[in-house]
Order: structure tokens, then C-alpha cells, then sequence
């Protein structure tokens, strides 16, 4: 059983992000990566069908720049077999990144029997990577999952709708699933793990070893911007019974034509 | 000369960070409050590799180097000094084992810690005798095919919990520090009695008590070394472990920088946050300074292990810098945080009770200004 896990490596959420000068991203130099949150229910939701079919061979796969490689890294010492990594600018659209990933399943020989990601990436949050990659491969997909049961060829997943109710579908497999919070909880990299994915296969490809070319670039980003600062707050003093109302009017007021909340 | 980590030391710390941040800071404070020992968590570091950092590979362990074992052990208390205390007392009663025993011993009292999560104790002062450890009165006798040891120890780190105990006692005071021998002893052996728990300033949540030997019977196979050589192997423990000891400080200190950094950039006063104020701007200078001086000395002492090369001076500036300035550092966060830092409510007040207890263990801070100073008049 081959099992792929889409992997992206994130700014981690306390890092402080600066804009390059020209806009098209944010500067990558000083910034620390982490596995992007819901790609560890991914991996993790790998693991745990591996636990219960020892022949499963979990790969995980990122496209993105080869400077540091923490999340492969990252989800190997959890216990992934392997990984690919396609090296590429770490701003790619969602539909080349999509493209790049299915070619470098298809590169690896290794045909899939499951596919596993986050349900979006906590940098862009584009939501548009799992769905597209499904598309690709022809695969079906479903998104949001926070349950999952594996018996023979069927998932039997849970996902969350409005409302906080639930879905529950049945897939067959090869299918594409994408993680949610809830699905289950992540473990650690142990230190003997880290100590072993020094020794696990990484492998690494170009773009166009992998089919993708500058004509499948759908989205160029050109006008990266920190949100302007907030403002400091406004106090009204009400403490005045008499002057109550005149207050209240002001309040809602402002909420009116300032914050244009109401 | 190369300062960076390796790429495989970062990992070890980054996990050892995370581990800290998600399972060690959120409750820290509860335990300290209540003074529980945090076995469960104790138990799930202790899977993921971070405890008994010093048993060598061929005896199970991971096979860490004193610098990767600083180097987690700054990172665990980073989430809390108090329970870096129970994790490393580990550590401090399995390094006279690594040090000073034989293949043998190693083998029967190390692997069972690598395949089971095991709590030990170091046995070394008494009422009577802190820093003139040479002074121990706890007496070993030779009862033909085993050892009998009778006395009375103090301020014993995990007693409640210990699997084994490793205790320091002598054929006979008059022979001063060639009369000790170091001795294991299994923690269920009949004879062993714990006296109540200790309620302290700091580090509230290790657990510390008095153990009492009352004629407990130890098989002769159990002594580190000759009779007599204990003190060699409890000197040649002290190199080992006060960089790990001093790595403590070092995380507790840097935690309390980080916290004043944050709060100081928040809390307005006279219009401008507190960082803005070149007093608050010159502790933190301070405290920056400080830190890194700690950190190189801690790797320096930890990389002169390493080596195989005596370490001895270096091990005692570390110690005394990292911990001196730990209980400045968390003493100017308290500072920094004003009114608020005295209160439970915030993190800072525990740092600094935690502090303290770093100038006092495994030699005070004295102690190492003695150590230092005979090294560099000798
Ligand atoms: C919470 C806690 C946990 C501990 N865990 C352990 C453990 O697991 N195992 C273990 O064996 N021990 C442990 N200890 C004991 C610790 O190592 C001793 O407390 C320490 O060595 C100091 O000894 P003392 O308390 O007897 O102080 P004393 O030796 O009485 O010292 C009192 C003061 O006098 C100073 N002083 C003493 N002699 C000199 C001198 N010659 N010159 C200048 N100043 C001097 C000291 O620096 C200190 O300031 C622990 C202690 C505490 C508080
Ligand atoms: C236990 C306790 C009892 C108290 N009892 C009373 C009471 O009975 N009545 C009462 O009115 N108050 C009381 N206080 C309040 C106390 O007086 C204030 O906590 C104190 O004035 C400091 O103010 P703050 O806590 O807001 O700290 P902050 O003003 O926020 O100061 C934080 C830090 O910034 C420094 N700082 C601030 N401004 C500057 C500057 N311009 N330049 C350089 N450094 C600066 C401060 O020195 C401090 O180190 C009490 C406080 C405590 C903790």
C-alpha cells in the first residue's frame, strides 16, 4: 500500500514576516519554517494506517525551495518512509504546486493507493491545492475530514459542516483526503527518530523533471503588503447618567460610519 | 573553532522546545502550586528520548554527546526549572554509574532505564554535611558476601519516586574522602525509609525528601569501583553534570528574558511602552548579555567533556555564571513586569523562586568560587 502526504513548510506563526521590495513574496532569509499545521494530521493519519499495515510505505512530498527542508525533515523522524522534494521558488500558485505534486507521484513510480494533506495552508490559505491535485489524478477527494476508518478498500471519513454537524462518506481508495484539526493528534518526532530520518531516502527533482513549466503559472503575485497597523482603540466616558445618551448616539454613531459594522 | 549547532543538534533542541512549549509551560504553574510531581509528563519525555541523556549507546541510550545533553537539557527548562530538576536528578544519580562502573554494572543497572521509564536518585549530602561533602557520616560495612549501609541523607532530588538509589557512604570518617565508596542500591531493598516531602520555595513540583538506610543490605557487586574510590567517581560526576546543572539556569534565564521582552513591548507607561525607557532597555541589554556569556560557557565545559579533557575550572565557571545570572535575570524580569510580576498571575514570580535554588545545589555558588580559585592558585 503506497500511501502520499502532500507536505508544505510554512512561516512559523510567530515569525516576523517582511515583504520583499518588489512585492512578489515575503523575504525567506531570516524566517523559520515549520510543517504547515494540518499536514501533521496528515502524516500523522499516515502513520497510523502504516501501524496497522506494516507493507504500507509512507512518502511525503513538498514542492518548494531547497534551502531548508524542516518539514520533510519533520515528518520522516515521525516515521514516514521517505520523501521527495521538488525544488522550486516558494511562491508558486496553487495549480503549478498541484501539478508539480502529481508529477512527482507519478515520477516515483510508486502508485497511490491514498493521498493525504492538510486542508489548506495556514500562509496563503488558498484551500485550493488538495481539490486541484484530486482533479489531476482523477482521483475522488473529500476535504475537511476530522474522521477516518479504514477497512479493505473503503475510508469511511467524517467531515464537518456548517454548524459543527457531520458528513460521513465512504471512498474507495486511490482517493485524495485532506486533514482537519480534530482528526487526531499528531505525535512528536522522538529523538531516535530524528536520529533515523538522517538515514531515509530523500529525493529531489526539478520542476521540469516533473512536467511543470512557466506556462502553468496561473497567478503571479505582485503586491505583498503588511496590513496597516490598527489603530488605537477609542474610550467614551458614560459615566455621566446625564450625558448617557448623547454617548450612546456617538457609539453608534461611529460604529455606523467608521468601523461600518452595523 | 566552530560555534554553530549541527543541523542534527537543532532538530534535538527544536524538539525538545516544542515539547517544552506544549506540555511543559501550560501546567507548570498548577504543579508548582499544588507541589505534584509531573510523572506523566516526566514519563512522555522520557519516550521521546529527552531523559537519561548520558547512557552510552552500547548500553541502550541514544548515545548523546554532554553538548546535545546541555543542549536539551536548556530546552526542557525553558518550559520549567523545577521539573528539569526531576528529569536531570536522573541523569546526575546515572553518571557515577557511567563514570565509574563496569561493563557489567552498566549493563544490569543502565539498559533497564533505556527499556523502561525508571526514576533514580544521588545520594550524596546529609544533614550534617552540604558542601563539605567529604564529611559524609553514612557508613558502608562489610557484612561478608554483601555491603550494609546505615545513616541518614538530606535533600534527596525523586527520592519518593526512586527505582534506584545511588549513595555515597564510608568505611570510616577518620579515612575523610578515601574512606567513601559509591554503592547502587535497588529502591525496593528492605531497610530504605523516605521521610516526608519536603515544602519548598521553588521548584515545588520535584520531589525532595530525607532517606533514611537502617542496615539496608547491598550485594557486593553493587559498589562503583574499589572501596574508597567514591569520591573520585562523585568529583568526576560533579564535571559531568554541572554543565547540565548550569544549562538549567541558563533555560530559566532565557525564558525570563524572553517574557520581559514581550511584556515590556505591551505595557504602556508615560505614553510609550516600557522599551521604550532606556532603564527597562539596559536590563534587557543585560539580560542578553548575560545569557549568551552563560550559553558559551556551558558548551564550552560540555564540548572540554567531550574532549576527555579536564574540565573542572571551566565546569565551576559555568555553574556559578549561568546560575549567578539566572537569579539576576529573572529578578530584573520580576522588575520589569512591576506590580504584575509579583503575582501569581504572571510567570515571572516562579522564575525567580526557581532561580534561586540553582545558586544552591550541586555546589553553591561559593563552593565554586572555592573550586575555581584552588585551580587557579594550584
Ligand atoms: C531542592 C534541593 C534538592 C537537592 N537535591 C539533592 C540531591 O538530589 N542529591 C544530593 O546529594 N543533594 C541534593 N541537594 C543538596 C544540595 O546539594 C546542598 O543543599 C548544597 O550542596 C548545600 O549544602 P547545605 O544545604 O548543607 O548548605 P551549607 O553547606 O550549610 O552551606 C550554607 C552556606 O554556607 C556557604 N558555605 C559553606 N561552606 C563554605 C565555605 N567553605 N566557604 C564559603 N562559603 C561556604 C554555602 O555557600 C552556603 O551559602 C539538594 C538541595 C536542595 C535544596
Ligand atoms: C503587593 C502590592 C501592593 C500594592 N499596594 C498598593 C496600594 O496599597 N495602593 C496603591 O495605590 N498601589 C499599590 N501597589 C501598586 C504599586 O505602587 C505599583 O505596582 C508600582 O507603582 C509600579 O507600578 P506598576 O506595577 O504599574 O508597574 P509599571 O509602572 O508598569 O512599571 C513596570 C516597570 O517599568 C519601569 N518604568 C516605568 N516607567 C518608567 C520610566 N519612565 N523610566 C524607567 N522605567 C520605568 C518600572 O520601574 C518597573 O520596573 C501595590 C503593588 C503591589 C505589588
Amino acid at each position: 500500500m503506497n500511501i502520499f502526504v502532500c507536505v508544505k513548510q510554512v512561516p512559523d506563526t510567530e515569525t516576523k514576516i517582511t515583504p520583499t521590495a518588489d512585492g512578489s513574496f515575503i523575504e525567506t532569509n531570516s524566517i523559520k519554517w515549520i510543517m504547515n499545521p494540518y499536514d501533521e494530521f496528515a502524516v500523522e493519519q499516515a502513520l497510523l494506517v502504516k501501524a496497522s499495515n506494516p507493507a504500507a510505505n509512507v512518502t511525503v512530498v513538498r514542492v518548494g525551495s531547497v534551502k531548508d527542508t524542516e518539514a520533510l525533515r519533520t515528518a520522516m523522524a515521525m516515521g514516514a518512509d521517505d520523501a521527495i522534494l521538488v525544488e522550486a521558488q516558494d511562491n508558486l500558485d496553487s495549480y503549478s504546486i498541484a501539478k508539480a505534486l502529481k508529477g512527482a507521484i507519478e515520477k516515483s513510480g510508486k502508485k497511490p493507493d491514498m493521498i493525504l494533506t492538510g486542508k489548506q495552508a495556514i500562509d496563503d490559505d488558498a484551500l485550493q491545492v488538495p481539490q486541484v491535485l484530486a482533479q489531476m489524478l482523477d482521483l475522488p477527494s473529500v476535504s475537511v475530514i476530522v474522521g477516518f476508518e479504514l477497512s479493505g478498500s473503503t475510508v469511511k471519513v467524517k467531515r464537518e459542516i456548517e454548524g459543527g454537524a457531520l458528513e460521513v462518506y465512504a471512498v474507495n481508495t486511490p482517493c485524495l483526503l485532506a486533514a482537519n484539526k480534530g482528526l487526531n493528534t499528531p505525535r512528536y518526532a522522538s529523538l531516535p527518530g530524528i536520529m533515523k530520518a538522517k538515514k531515509k531516502p530523500l529525493a529531489q527533482y526539478s520542476l521540469s523533471d516533473v512536467g511543470v513549466t512557466d506556462a502553468d503559472r496561473r497567478v503571479k503575485y505582485s503586491g505583498f503588503r503588511l496590513p496597516p497597523e490598527k489603530p488605537a482603540g477609542k474610550k467614551f466616558d458614560a459615566t455621566d447618567a446625564a450625558k448617557q445618551k448623547e454617548v450612546v448616539a456617538q457609539v453608534v454613531g461611529l460604529l455606523r460610519t467608521e468601523a461600518k459594522v452595523i | 573553532m566552530e560555534f554553530g549547532l549541527t543541523q542534527e543538534q537543532i532538530e534535538i533542541k527544536e524538539l525538545a522546545l516544542k515539547f517544552s512549549r506544549n506540555e511543559i509551560i501550560p501546567v507548570a504553574a498548577q504543579f508548582d502550586e499544588e507541589g505534584k510531581f509531573p510523572k506523566d509528563i516526566f514519563k512522555k519525555a522520557w519516550e521521546l528520548g529527552l531523559i537519561n541523556t548520558c547512557i552510552p549507546a552500547e548500553y541502550g541510550g541514544a548515545g548523546f554527546s554532554a553538548l546535545d545533553s546541555v543542549i536539551i537539557s536548556e530546552a526542557l527548562s525553558y518550559g520549567c526549572m523545577g521539573f528539569n530538576t526531576s528529569f536531570m536528578a536522573n541523569d546526575l544519580a546515572l553518571l557515577p554509574i557511567v563514570l565509574g562502573g563496569n561493563d557489567e554494572q552498566k549493563k544490569k543497572f543502565l539498559t533497564p532505564f533505556t527499556t523502561e521509564f525508571r526514576v533514580a536518585s544521588f545520594c550524596l549530602t546529609e544533614p550534617g554535611n552540604g558542601s563539605d561533602a567529604a564529611g559524609i557520616k553514612t557508613s558502608v560495612k562489610d557484612g561478608g558476601d554483601h555491603w550494609i549501609i546505615n545513616g541518614e541523607k538530606m535533600w534527596i532530588t525523586n527520592a519518593g519516586y526512586a527505582d534506584l538509589f545511588v549513595v555515597y557512604a564510608t568505611l570510616d570518617p577518620a579515612l575523610k574522602h578515601k574512606g567513601i565508596c559509591a554503592l547502587v542500591v535497588d529502591g525496593k531493598t528492605e531497610g530504605i525509609v523516605l521521610g516526608k516531602k519536603e515544602d519548598k520555595m521553588g521548584h515545588r513540583s520535584s520531589d525532595t525528601r530525607g532517606v533514611r538506610f537502617n542496615n539496608v543490605k547491598v550485594p557486593k557487586e553493587n559498589m562503583l569501583g574499589n572501596p574508597g574510590d567514591g569520591w573520585s567517581i562523585a568529583m568526576n560526576t560533579l564535571d559531568h553534570s554541572r554543565p547540565l546543572v548550569a544549562s538549567s539556569a541558563l533555560g530559566g534565564a532565557q525564558r525570563a528574558m524572553d517574557l520581559s521582552i514581550q511584556y515590556s513591548k505591551e505595557r504602556i507607561q508615560f505614553g510609550v511602552p516600557l522599551a521604550k525607557h532606556q532603564a527597562i532597555q539596559f536590563m534587557i541589554a543585560e539580560m542578553g548579555m548575560k545569557i549568551e556569556a552563560s550559553r558559551l560557557l556551558i558548551h564550552k565545559a560540555a564540548w572540554l567533556c567531550d574532549q576527555g579533557i579536564r574540565n573542572t575550572e571551566i565546569a565551576s565557571y559555568a555553574k556559578a555564571f549561568a546560575s549567578d545570572s539566572c537569579m539576576q535575570i529573572t529578578t530584573d524580569a520580576v522588575q520589569i513586569y512591576g506590580g504584575y510580576g509579583y503575582s501569581k498571575e504572571y510567570p515571572v514570580e516562579k522564575l525567580m523562586r526557581d532561580a534561586k535554588l540553582i545558586q544552591i545545589y550541586e555546589g553553591t555558588s561559593q563552593i565554586q568560587r572555592l573550586v575555581m580559585a584552588r585551580e587557579l592558585l594550584k
